[in-house]
């Protein structure tokens, strides 16, 4: 009996997918962040990771961080905000650094790790689909991953985001 | 009955949701699990929870910095 109302529940809930195209650690969050309160409010989530977002299936995260590119980047500081000009971002060291500052600033404001996300994304059943062709391209294999992630295609990602309430592409 | 209690205080979005409803799983239905926050997102961020799960959002409140919340499991 409870069994039918837990499905019946399932048939009803609400679904979302998202395509994850980005690894850095700035980028990693908005996917981990709305698939992991997704399935905390009983959405059925699929997170489908292309090109350079495959990387956040990897065993070990090493994300990285630069300000380069992004003028619109401002990292407070001493009261005040500080932008990075690019010219400054392609020093050796900065980038690093910045990535260090970053990492520094998420743990002193209570966000979660990514590592710790990805776990919650794991524990809460949330579908993980690496791209085959991805894999391929940069030559990953499976073992690279973590494990209980599956494998699929453009196609596969379709099916699923037919199905679904939410789409998100970041 | 038990207490149920949730100290999320210094956890940003959406670690005080994730935790809440992690714990929601242990409390029985009926019961009221109560969280303490300090995310000022966390007052929009429970009520649309509690919408959109069905879950019974009983007090929404605020003790100083801290936001409390009190949720009933459906």
């Amino acid at each position: 009996m409870l069994d039918q109302a837990n499905e019946d529940d399932l048939e009803n809930a609400k679904s979302m997918s998202i395509i994850v195209t980005k690894g850095t650690l700035d980028w990693a969050y908005p996917p981990f962040i709305l698939g992991t309160t997704a399935a905390a409010m009983d959405m059925k989530v699929t997170m489908f990771f292309t090109f350079y977002g495959l990387v956040l299936l990897k065993k070990k995260l090493d994300l990285k961080f630069t300000p380069l590119g992004n003028p619109a980047m401002e990292m407070p500081m001493m009261g005040t905000h500080v932008s990075m000009p690019n010219l400054l971002g392609v020093l050796p060291g900065v980038g690093g650094a910045a990535g260090k500052m970053m990492k520094n600033l998420i743990r002193k404001k209570g966000v979660a790790s990514i590592e710790d996300l990805r776990e919650a994304a794991v524990e809460t059943d949330v579908r993980l689909i690496a791209c085959q062709m991805t894999l391929d391209l940069f030559e990953y294999s499976e073992d690279d991953m973590i494990d209980g992630i599956e494998l699929g295609g453009a196609a596969t990602y379709l099916e699923v985001a037919s199905k679904s309430d939410i789409n998100l592409f970041i | 009955m038990a207490e149920h209690v949730l100290n999320a205080e210094g956890l940003n979005c959406p670690l005080p949701i994730l935790k809440a409803k992690k714990m929601l799983k242990s409390v029985p239905v009926g019961e009221v699990l109560s969280i303490r926050a300090t995310d000022p997102g966390s007052v929009a961020d429970f009520a649309a929870f509690c919408r959109q799960t069905g879950n019974e959002l009983v007090s929404s409140g605020q003790d100083g910095d801290v936001y409390t919340f009190e949720i009933r499991r459906v």
